[in-house]
């Protein structure tokens, strides 16, 4: 199945995001090897040239070594992925701040909320 | 390592008021699927022509490989023209070894193996086949070479979404970073993620030859959406 992707912003882009995603969800973990450049071009459906940038851009951060003669493998140092896991989120709930301040809430009000509906989750 | 493809002031006038391709120049590197766009009669087909040695420069000059279209380019790329030239009457089978004669860099192989993941006789009459099955056919053979440059010219518009999804992944298997794919579209939206780069001809010249990421990063819009955009009528 090919990656869903958005039509509007860069490839590359998207391709860090997705595989930060799959490192930062455990789909793989620390230290782990990744597939070649070649084949998860294959498996999103998208340029081999496209998905070489978005390894580069992650060797560049440090998430992903590449060994010389083994490919790359996911970094072993666990603080950084939880770093990268705690921006990730904060960029979820800036998002989310933003959505829910046009829809018309305060700050207070949408953390009211929040705890009421995670109580309900809690019951249920 | 130098170009792949250099084209130096190409012009083709079929007479003087038809100007097809006007000084366009133009360089196509190694490793590379760049899409060939631009609305009907911009010159997308005669620029693939005279790359294929089909039609004649009136003037300027083309090299790939350091040659000009003949006997060497040929040999080195594979051509899918908009139009089928195989005969009806033949078996899908004959048309395999047909192409095993023809070109040295032919696989009988990789031919098969696609025929038979998409569930095509190889003893069926090319007569007897849909419109879409022939030209699955047609893209097969063109993709079982390991040429330098692949020109497809329309390669997905007969075929239905599925069968994209498979020829796609065909070009991106067989692709390989010394040979380019060139191919012309206008189904931009099912092509670009696999597009390193794209060219807009409009009225025989070249209007843009850019990234598609950078299309994107610099308008934030999809290169179909910036197309219809460009050449809205």
């Amino acid at each position: 199945m090919a990656w869903a992707l958005d039509s509007d912003r860069p490839i590359y882009a998207q391709l860090v995001e997705k595989l930060q995603m799959q490192i930062v969800s455990g789909f793989y973990h620390p230290g782990d090897k990744l597939p070649s450049v070649r084949e998860l071009a294959q498996e999103a459906s998208v340029n081999p040239n496209t998905m070489q940038k978005a390894f580069s851009e992650l060797e560049k951060s440090g998430l992903i070594i590449t060994m010389r003669t083994s490919g790359r493998s996911v970094t072993e140092d666990v603080d950084m992925i939880k770093g990268i896991q705690l921006e990730l989120a904060k960029e979820n709930i800036k998002e989310f701040l933003e959505n829910m301040k046009q829809l018309g809430y305060t700050e207070e009000e949408i953390v009211t909320l929040i705890k009421e509906m995670t109580k309900e989750d809690i019951k249920e | 390592m130098s170009s792949l493809v250099e084209i130096r002031e190409l012009t083709k006038a079929y007479h003087a008021r038809a100007v097809a391709i006007n000084c366009l120049n133009l360089n196509i590197e190694r490793g590379k699927i760049i899409g060939l766009l631009g609305p009907n009669g911009s010159g997308k087909t005669t620029l693939i022509k005279m790359m294929n040695g089909l039609l004649t420069p009136t003037h300027g000059q083309i090299l790939i490989n350091g040659y000009e279209p003949g006997i060497q380019t040929k040999a080195v790329i594979s051509y899918l023209p908009e139009r089928t030239y195989l005969s009806n009457n033949m078996k899908v089978y004959e048309l395999v070894d047909l192409f095993c004669d023809f070109y040295a860099d032919f696989s009988k192989e990789k031919a098969y193996n696609m025929l038979s993941s998409l569930n095509i006789e190889s003893s069926a009459r090319l007569k007897t086949l849909s419109k879409g099955t022939k030209e699955k056919v047609q893209l097969i053979l063109v993709m079982s070479r390991s040429a330098d440059l692949y020109i497809l010219d329309e390669p997905i518009a007969g075929v239905d979404p599925a069968a994209r999804d498979y020829i796609l992944k065909t070009i991106l298997t067989n692709y390989n970073e010394n040979a380019s794919i060139l191919l012309s579209t206008h189904l931009i939206s099912d092509i670009e993620n696999i597009l390193d780069e794209v060219i807009f001809l409009r009225y025989g010249q070249l209007l843009m030859h850019t990234s598609v990421d950078d299309i994107r990063e610099n308008t934030g819009k999809s290169v179909d959406t910036y197309f219809r955009e460009v050449f809205a009528c």
